[in-house]
């Protein structure tokens, strides 16, 4: 961060300066969890298609840190995710899960 | 009384007609045990995400009840003993999911009674470009 200041400020130190400040994304965009946001109280194992977006090509279920879903959330993904594989919905295993 | 929502996978070997009896025997069984059906799904041969009893499909069915919760047990007994059914889930439905379900059925049934409208709809944009 300082050190963006600087060549933004156009210190003599650096060898290269910029007239500009650098387009660098210094504060990440904000997780949020997307149940809350849209208002959806029920995740339904009978969606696939959704819950694709809940686990990695390994077929293994997002951490909570990854996919910004909220606790209360998080618990019904993995119970959905979990009902959708023993009803043969989602693989429990595979490669590359999401490009078939 | 209790919803609950039972989804089974069948055998994909079986013959259309075989198929309906079966569901119909189910069906038959939850209304004699004083339950209420309350929706069906058929959602038709399925390719499953991994292979159950060396089998690559099978023929998804849901059904949908309200009734008390001694019969899920006989219900789910008779499942595993009938040897057509691959795997079975019962599930008890809070108000969430009625809510849920609810809104699916209503979507299901627009789409089944707006299939030719729509089609109507993606033909128009494309004339012009063929033309």
């Amino acid at each position: 961060m300082s050190k963006i200041e600087e060549q933004s400020s156009g210190g003599n130190q650096g060898e290269i300066r910029y007239l500009t400040p650098l387009n660098i994304a210094t504060v990440s965009k904000k997780k949020y969890c997307r149940f809350k946001r849209s208002g959806i109280k029920y995740v339904d194992y009978k969606d696939p298609d959704f819950l694709m977006s809940f686990i990695n090509d390994q077929g293994k279920i997002l951490p909570r840190r990854i996919t910004g879903t909220s606790l209360k959330y998080q618990r019904k993904v993995s119970l959905a995710v979990k009902r959708a594989r023993h009803l043969a919905l989602l693989p429990y295993i595979g490669d590359l899960v999401k490009e078939e | 009384m209790q919803h609950y929502e039972t989804v089974f996978i069948l055998n994909p070997v079986l013959s259309e007609s075989q198929i309906e009896e079966t569901v119909k025997k189910y069906q038959k069984y939850i209304t004699s045990a004083k339950g209420e059906i309350i929706d069906t799904e058929n959602w038709g041969l399925k390719k499953l995400a991994y292979p159950i009893n060396k089998k690559k499909s099978g023929f998804y069915q849901l059904i949908e009840f309200s009734s008390e919760g001694d019969i899920v047990s006989d219900l789910e007994l008779q499942f595993r003993r009938d040897e057509k059914v691959l795997r079975y889930l019962t599930v008890k439905l809070d108000k969430y999911a009625l809510a849920w379900s609810q809104k699916r059925r209503e979507k299901l049934k627009s789409k089944a009674e707006k299939p030719s409208e729509e089609k109507e709809q993606e033909s128009q944009p494309r004339e012009p470009v063929n033309a």
